[in-house]
Parts: structure tokens; sequence; C-alpha cells
């Protein structure tokens, strides 16, 4: 057989196939035809039969209302559903921001406790405190104080916004700062608008246990900074606790090197 | 997943921690910390950052010298730069946007809003 006679074969039985899919097609239309028509007459039937009946006509009305019943039903239903899917959607978002909240204000209680206690330098100690209260709580003018045993007096020890000269030491239990500390308890000044340079906005006794360490002052916000806000009452109770801890640890970390090294050079003399 | 590569540029290391704290979150992110405005122009320019965080006020050089060094380097026009500072003074922000700056944002700052808009320049 010829390449020609090949070809003319195989497109004969693609044109066939062709043919079958179309006559099966149209065997199907034909067919669904029939069945249209069947059930168009059925429902003729049952329409002229109500007309005629009207027994027929109040049971057909009454299946439709029924019908129209369950749909307002069904749609009620959907309604409420998506009423309470809404209610629920707000609530994980109000829950979502309310833990997206919780989640920054630790990371700052994390921060400010994880530097407090990064350092046994009594003099880095108390550089961390002040960059904690300038950049977390937002402050201008502050005083660290350190209480000195022997005077029972609180000395400045770092300023940040005015000179530390400008800030005087302070008698324990005279003042607000010094009655801060004596009480040890956190102590605001009642109108924080008010300008008054020498009467701290917040005095935040330092203590560990009942033994009190020092105090931080604030005298002055940034001016983006309009009032405190709840974390920095966290803040305030942290520094209270970790700053007055991580300085004394400084202090008495300090007080046994110098003890050490009085005592490795007591040693090297006797043993010279 | 693309690495988005990002410069802080802050002395204090209690902002540092705080600000790799809140970027640590966007995915794929490669935090550089700089201690002050000389040590970030050493490393902006001598590596590829996506975005650069900018305080003012630090010792050595200080941000807005930075950002008008950044600025002047053609191949740094483009990078994203965010200031976060304690200055929140209408002037200080107007002179930093002048000088190049995209985002000015002012200390006491919430993580949560560093991210956002880190997020938002970075189209992540």
């Amino acid at each position: 057989m010829s390449q020609k006679d090949s070809d003319l074969f195989e497109r004969a039985s693609e044109f066939l196939a062709m043919f079958r899919r179309g006559a099966e097609f149209t065997r199907e239309l034909v067919e669904e035809n029939a069945r249209l028509r069947r059930q168009q007459l059925e429902f003729e039937t049952r329409q002229n039969d109500a007309a005629q009946d009207p027994k027929e006509w109040d049971r057909l009305r009454e299946e439709l209302v029924d019908r129209i019943q369950g749909l307002e039903s069904e749609h009620q239903d959907a309604l409420e559903r998506l009423g309470a899917l809404e209610q629920e959607n707000r609530s994980f978002a109000e829950r979502f921001l309310q833990i997206e909240e919780e989640n920054n204000n630790l990371a700052n209680l994390y921060v400010a406790s994880f530097q407090l206690h990064s350092t046994l330098d009594l003099q880095e100690v108390v550089r961390i405190v002040v960059e904690i209260v300038i950049n977390l709580v937002g402050a201008e003018v502050l005083c660290v104080f350190a209480l000195d045993e022997r005077t029972n007096r609180l000395e400045p020890v770092a300023a940040e916004g005015r000179e530390r000269s400008s800030f005087g030491s302070v008698r324990l239990g005279e003042g607000s700062i010094g009655a801060a500390v004596e009480q040890g308890e956190i102590v605001y000044r009642e109108n924080l608008t008010e300008s008054a340079p020498d009467d701290p906005l917040v005095c935040i006794p330092l203590c560990v246990g009942e033994k009190p360490i020092g105090a931080i002052a604030l005298f002055g916000l940034l001016v983006q900074k309009e009032r405190f806000t709840p974390l920095d009452h966290e803040l305030f109770t942290l520094l209270g606790g970790h700053a007055a801890t991580a300085m004394l640890a400084a202090q008495l970390h300090g007080q046994s090197e110098r003890k050490l090294n009085t005592m490795q050079g007591l040693i090297e003399l006797l043993t010279k | 997943m693309r690495r988005h590569r990002i410069l802080i540029v802050e002395d204090s290391p209690t902002m540092r921690q705080l600000l790799v704290f809140a970027l640590k979150r966007i995915q794929g992110a490669e935090i550089v910390e700089a201690r002050d405005g000389m040590d970030g122009l050493r490393k902006v320019t001598s590596d590829h950052f996506d975005l650069a965080l900018v305080d003012i006020n630090m010792p050595v050089m200080d941000g807005l010298k930075l950002i008008h060094l950044i600025r002047d380097e053609e191949s740094l026009k483009a990078m994203p730069i965010v200031v976060i500072t304690t200055e929140g003074a209408d002037e200080d922000r107007e002179r930093a946007m002048a000088l190049g700056a995209d985002e000015y944002l002012t200390k006491p700052v919430q993580a949560g809003k560093v991210l956002a808009v880190v997020k938002g320049l970075l189209k992540v």
C-alpha cells in the first residue's frame, strides 16, 4: 500500500470517529430533550389538576409556602452564623493586638533586665540605668542617686539633661526623693504638666528587699512624651528592684576586688 | 526565600538589643549592628544592606552626617533609612527627611511600630 493510500485510510478513520462522536452527542441531545418534555408534561398535568381541583391547589400552595419558610429560616441561620463568625473574628483581632502589645512590653522589660545584669561594673550599671530611662521611658532630665550609708544622704551619681552638680544631695526622708526612698514606694508628682524643675515627676526608690540603695528621679520628659504609659509603670517597678540589685552586686564586686588586691599586695610583701 | 540585610546604627546597647529583638521577627532578616556613625558608614559602604536604622545622637559621627554621606553615595541612594531618635522637634524631623531619611520615629519606640515601618519599607 502506497503512502498516499495509507494517509487516505487514516483520514477516513478520523472522519468516522468524528462522525460517531457526533452521532453519540445527537443521541444524548434527543434523550435529554425527551426527558425535559416528559418533565414539562408532568408539571403541566399537575398545574391543570391543581387548577381544577382546589384541594390539589391548596396542597401545592402549602408545599410552596413551607419551602419558602424553610429557605427563609436557612437564610436567617446563615446570617446569624455569619454574624457570630464576624464577632469571633473581631475578638480574635482584638486579642491579637493585645498579645502583640504584651509581647512588645515584655521585649522592653526583658531587654532592660538583661542589660542591667550584663555587667558588674558600677559605673556601667549606672550608665545602663540612665540609658533605659532615656530610651525606653522617654525621660529628658533625670538623676540617679546612691545612698551613702555613713551620712544617710542620697548623693547624685549620674545625671542627664542637666549638670550633675545642679542636683544636690538629699537627706533620707526629706523631700519627695528622700521620702520615696525611706518608704520604699514610687512617688509620682500629682500634676505632671506643671513646671517645677526641682520637684521630680516621679521618684523610683532603689531597694534590695528592705535595704535602700538609692533612687532614680525623673524631672522632665522628651517633647513627644506626653504621659506615662502602663509599660512605664512596669519599667519603674522593674528598675526599682533590678537596678538596685545590679548596683548592689556591682558595689560588692568592686569592694571584694579591692580587698582581693589589698590582700594580694600584702601577701606579695610578706613573701618577698 | 529572600534574605533582608538590615543595619542598625545605634550607640545604646539597650536600643540595639530591643531593635534586634523586633527585627528578628522578619523572616530571613540578617541584622548587623554598628555602635556609632563611623562604624555604620564603614559597614554600609563595604557590604550590601536593604535598609538602615539610624540614631541621630551618637559619638564619633552623628546620624545626620551619616545619612548625608549615605545619600551622597550613588549605590546607596535608594536604600531606605529609618531614623530612631530622642529628638522629637519638628525641625529635627524636617532636617532628617530633607537629608534623605524615609521614616522618622521618636523614642521611646514600641518594637511593634519599628517592625511595621521596616516591613512596609522592605515590602514584606
